[in-house]
């Protein structure tokens, strides 16, 4: 046995950053798509009509019972069966949107449900309109109660974008398998991004507590 | 070429569940093994052994788990140890599930009263037997929701060590559509068969919550 040797360290600092770059944009895109997919989707839930309900607890229930990668999988390798092509990039953000969007909007549901009906009342007599109360009212106290399981379900969703790499995505999973290939270093290659993913997956986690704590006033986490 | 029916793809899919099915019975029974001990470091008051527990959680959580199994799955032959895909997998997928099971149960130890440790020592119990006889067993309870929950997890996880060559359901997936070219049938297939070994227990996981939450 050889020891671990980190000399191709040096020379492959350009490539992590630019796969740690692709993850970053990947999960930023993700989250925004997502989220905004998910308040749709559960106001859809609460909204009455039965049939749409019903879709949406459908697709819901799809996704959450079945692994990201497979349907990442059905996404790139299954839909071209049916015409529908879409390049690496492309299906990388659509498997990680709908499979985010889905379990936010849980998440984002029970955040719903969890302000108070008074609130709703108050702002109704006030004369606001049944979309503004939504907006500029229930919704913002949803997002305040919810944040921390948000922030968790995007650090998650960061460390499964990892599978991505298998339909040749360039984030850092497959900047990790390109390098091991040319240095023959497979250990030491996949140690060190593992690191780089933890502190990836703890910076994240802060720098969305901080963000949490200035727009929406999230105490504590 | 061989013609394939689709039978004949779905034969070949359900034989290969059967290894996603082991995998995950043995990634948690190792897992719930591994996870014991964790959980007891990680509850200890000496600080080193917390320490190391907390660290061992943080690590096993913040990172992938494709990075994990490589890992296994590279790095134990540097460390001179000769590796099937299969062992990879299970040692992998243990250690992985052993973090969140730790994780799950020492929520449901410190849900337990001050009083159930002391009602223990009253009747003359060491430490260890309180946490052994009175706090685990019913911490175990507590908490079996989100042990199913998890469960439906790692189900889904297993599919991640087809990347390192394990024959379970997605690797066949593979194997079958580069030799039919019906990828829509293929990993659609591969889909519902993961629902159906998935959705029963969410549904069960979300019976035991309410119960829970009726209890309380």
């Amino acid at each position: 046995m050889d020891a671990p040797a980190f000399g191709w360290l040096q020379a492959a600092t350009g490539a992590i950053l630019s796969g740690a770059a692709m993850t970053l944009t990947l999960i930023a895109v993700t989250t925004v798509a997502g989220t905004l997919i998910s308040i749709l989707a559960a106001a859809g839930q609460r909204s009455g009509v039965g049939w749409l309900a019903a879709a949406i607890t459908g697709y819901v229930e799809l996704i959450r019972n079945t692994p990201f990668l497979v349907q990442l999988f059905f996404i790139y390798f299954g839909l071209p069966g049916i015409g529908i092509r879409l390049d690496p990039l492309a299906a990388a953000i659509l498997a990680m949107t709908l499979n985010m969007a889905a379990y936010t909007t849980e998440i984002v549901g029970a955040g719903l449900d969890a302000v108070s009906p008074g609130q709703r009342e108050a702002a109704r007599a006030l004369g606001l309109r049944p979309a503004q109360v939504f907006i500029r009212v229930v919704l913002p106290q949803a997002l305040k109660i919810i944040f921390p399981a948000l922030t968790s379900q995007i650090v998650i969703m960061m460390l499964e974008s990892a599978v991505v790499s298998q339909i040749a995505v360039p984030e850092l999973t497959f900047e990790a398998d390109m390098l091991q290939a040319r240095t023959f270093r497979a250990f030491e290659t996949y140690f060190v991004v593992t690191l780089v993913y933890l502190g990836l997956s703890i910076g994240v986690r802060r720098a969305l507590i901080w963000v949490g704590r200035r727009t929406l006033a999230v105490d504590g986490a | 070429m061989i013609e394939f029916t689709l039978w004949d793809i779905l034969r070949n899919l359900l034989l290969a569940t059967r290894w996603t099915a082991l995998l995950s019975l043995v990634a948690f029974a190792g897992g719930a093994s591994v996870g014991v001990l964790i959980l007891v470091l990680r509850i200890s008051s000496r600080p080193a052994l917390h320490t190391f527990a907390k660290g061992y959680i943080v690590l096993f959580q913040g990172t992938p788990l494709l990075m994990q199994l490589f890992l296994m799955f590279f790095g134990l032959p540097a460390l001179g140890l000769r590796i099937e895909p299969w062992t990879a997998a299970a040692l992998g997928l243990t250690f992985f599930a052993s973090a969140y099971l730790a994780e799950i149960w020492r929520s449901g130890v410190d849900a337990m009263p001050r009083g159930q440790w002391d009602a223990g020592a009253s009747l003359g119990l060491s430490q260890v037997q309180q946490l052994r006889l009175v706090i685990l067993p019913q911490a175990f309870v507590i908490t079996r929701a989100p042990m199913v929950g998890f469960l439906v997890q790692l189900i889904k996880s297993t599919a991640l060590t087809s990347i390192i060559g394990f024959p379970e359901l997605l690797r066949t997936a593979n194997a079958i559509n580069n030799a039919t070219f019906e990828p829509f049938k293929v990993y659609g297939f591969v889909a519902l068969i993961f629902f159906a070994l998935c959705y029963p227990l969410t549904r069960y996981a979300r019976r035991l919550q309410a119960r829970d939450r009726r209890l309380a």
